[in-house]
């Protein structure tokens, strides 16, 4: 592990209890992530890939091995402290938006910065700068249920960006879009990772989608596969 | 401790703006605490009513003698000789001939007709002289005249002229053979005296066949709550079989009889309650249901599961909060003041008012808090629970 890791999975394990049946979905994985990289993971449905990225966004832990984030070990947290952690160093990007319906677009990426100890009034200039970065400077006041899936997903870029986390999350960022739509948060996404250093880690079905990212993971039953990317 | 604070908001402005989702099932929650709240403050009003009622009616100046054992005054007799004894005791006030000041007095049982019902019945009638008369705080007459001795007059109280008919002034009213014309009525200020007929003590004596005997006898006492003299004079007297109590005693004792209805309404509200309280959970375990998603995504971006839990508490207490106050407005706005009639001491009715105090709507806002409290606390309990994974089921 050297100073440019972000992220270190040792010999993770992930298994669920299903009635009386145990299932394994990770035995022993390894996985490291560089600061300032762009990981497109992708694989067949039911591959592990959205239980790896709860596992690396901490809402959920991982059953054997240990988990490393920036130098402290993250996989024995309390829940409490865990919720502390992803406030200060994960933003989360979700395939259908999670946005609070009954807030508008200001109040949404504002969220997580109530988790700060800014002021209302650094509160709004963080929020401003946000939305300025995703071009939504003119609907700060719009409700979010009365906006596009584009502009949805960009409200929620904005409040994944907010309080300036380490690491983005995306699950599927682009599978309820449409491509030319999906083409725009994609190069958002881009943006973020080249202009502003931030990491990413991106789950997707799409290959066009992976285009996008430095490079692709490709996940199958539980462990990394090499893959021909022509195929 | 702001940022905790500043994250519940956002989870009760969250569950408040998106109650509308399910309207219908809040309103009923409302509606059945509503209810609750209502009847226990129709209890409480009620017996807060009567109890100040009878409270009003006992003044500590005066003691009532009654025959020993006999509980109210309608089981009571003293003969004349038993009366010429006993006034002779210590203790009870001079007028200015050096004579006791006290007033013999009949109470029989008339039949009367509640408006509200149209059902027979039993009035308290008085016989009692103008010491008597003088006894009774606040005591006056509203309109018309007093009674004259020798004639079949009657004075009717407020309370029987409001909810019993035919008692007008003016008119003629029959008791078995008897006849008698109301010639006034009078105020006791709204206790318990206002449900009786009074009539000339001697008069009523030969119409009801009592010959010299009376009932009770009111003193007026030198030291107000003083009752020594007089009870120790019966006690070393071997002829007097009596009970001394002062006025206020008396009518204490037989609001006492009370303590069981307000207890039974208790019962009642509590009961219906854990039906309001079915309504409560109901009502928060959708609101935690619809909720799911978003509580699950605040929890990834890092709020605390307190303040999903005290968000979803914080709704609950809202909705019964809401109903208290519609079921204690309602309670005030139906009952406060309304005037009823019951069954009181001797088998005779006592009028008074529901009456409606700020401890009662404490008590009401308790009961409510309650419900909202129990209806919460397992729900929320739910919502802080609620696994994170939840905000990315929609992305499997
Ligand atoms: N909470 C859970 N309980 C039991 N099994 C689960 C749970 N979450 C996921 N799984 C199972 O784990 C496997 C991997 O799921 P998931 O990580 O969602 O895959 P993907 O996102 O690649 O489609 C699937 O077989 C799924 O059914
Ligand atoms: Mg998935």
């Amino acid at each position: 592990m050297t100073d440019e890791t972000l992220y270190s999975l040792q010999k993770v394990s992930k298994g669920f209890v299903k009635g009386k049946e145990k299932i394994t979905i990770f035995d022993g994985l390894d996985m490291s992530i560089e600061k300032g990289d762009f990981l497109a993971i992708m694989g067949p449905s039911g591959s592990g890939k959205t239980t790896l990225l709860n596992m690396l966004g901490g809402v959920d832990q991982p059953t054997g091995g240990e988990v490393w984030f920036d130098g402290s070990r993250v996989d024995k947290l309390s829940e409490g402290n865990l919720a502390k952690w992803r406030a200060n160093n994960i933003g989360f990007i979700f395939q259908f938006y999670n946005l609070m319906p009954m807030l508008n677009a200001a109040k949404n990426v504002e969220l997580p910065l109530l988790l700060t100890n800014l002021n209302s009034k650094q509160r709004k200039k963080s929020v401003e700068a946000a939305l300025e970065l995703v071009g939504l400077s003119d609907r700060a006041k719009h409700m979010t249920n009365e906006m596009s899936g584009g502009q949805q997903q960009r409200v929620a870029i904005a409040r994944a960006i907010v309080s300036d986390p380490k690491l983005l999350l995306c699950d599927e960022p682009t599978g309820d879009l449409d491509r030319a739509t999906a083409d725009e948060i994609l190069e958002m996404l881009q943006l973020l990772n080249r202009e502003f250093g931030k990491t990413i880690v991106m789950v997707t079905h799409d290959p066009a989608a992976a285009k996008y990212a430095k490079r692709t993971l490709h996940l199958d039953k539980g462990e990394f596969v090499e893959k021909d990317l022509v195929a | 401790m702001t940022k905790i604070l500043s994250q519940i908001w956002v989870v009760i402005v969250m569950n408040i703006t998106s109650i509308g989702q399910r309207i219908w099932m809040s309103l009923a929650a409302i509606f059945a605490v509503a209810v609750v709240v209502a009847v226990l403050l129709s209890f409480l009003a009620m017996t807060e009513g009567f109890s100040k009622t009878l409270e009003g009616s006992g003044s500590n100046t005066v003691a009532i003698v009654t025959r020993s054992g006999s509980q109210s005054e309608l089981n009571s007799v003293l003969s004349r000789e038993t009366i010429n004894i006993v006034t002779t005791a210590p203790g009870i006030a001079k007028d200015a001939n050096g004579d006791p000041i006290y007033s013999p007095e009949l109470y029989v049982i008339v039949d009367g007709i509640k408006k509200t019902s149209g059902t027979e019945v039993n009035l308290p009638m008085r016989g009692i002289s103008s010491v008597g008369f003088e006894l009774r705080d606040q005591v006056s007459i509203t309109s018309g005249r007093m009674f004259e001795t020798g004639k079949n007059e009657i004075i009717v109280g407020e309370g029987v002229l409001r909810e019993f008919a035919g008692f007008e002034l003016g008119t003629t009213v029959r008791f078995g053979k008897t006849e008698w014309e109301v010639v006034g009525t009078f105020s006791t200020g709204g206790n318990a005296f206002e449900s009786e007929l009074w009539a000339d003590a001697p008069t009523l004596q030969s119409q009801f066949q009592r010959g010299s005997s009376f009932q009770t006898i009111r003193v007026l006492l030198e030291t107000p709550d003083d009752v020594s003299g007089m009870a120790e004079m019966v006690e070393n007297d071997p002829r007097l079989f009596l009970d001394v109590v002062t006025e206020a005693d008396y009518f204490a004792q037989q609001g006492e009889a009370l303590n069981g209805i307000v207890i039974f309404g208790w019962i009642i509200s509590i009961f219906m309650s854990v039906g309001a309280l079915a309504g409560a959970l109901n009502t928060m375990y959708t609101s935690v249901a619809n909720r799911a998603g978003e509580i699950a995504t605040l929890r990834a971006i890092g709020f605390s599961n307190t303040s999903a839990f005290f968000g979803t508490l914080a709704e609950s207490i809202v909705l019964s909060v809401i109903g208290g106050f519609v079921g204690a407005m309602a309670s005030y706005l139906f009952m406060d003041g309304l005037s009823a009639s019951t069954l009181g001491a001797s088998f005779t009715q006592v009028v008074f008012k529901f009456e409606l105090t700020t401890d009662l709507f404490i008590n009401g806002a308790f009961l409510a808090l309650g419900i909202g409290l129990i209806g919460g606390i397992f729900p929320a309990a739910r919502a802080a629970r609620l696994p994170v994974i939840v905000a990315f089921r929609g992305a499997n």
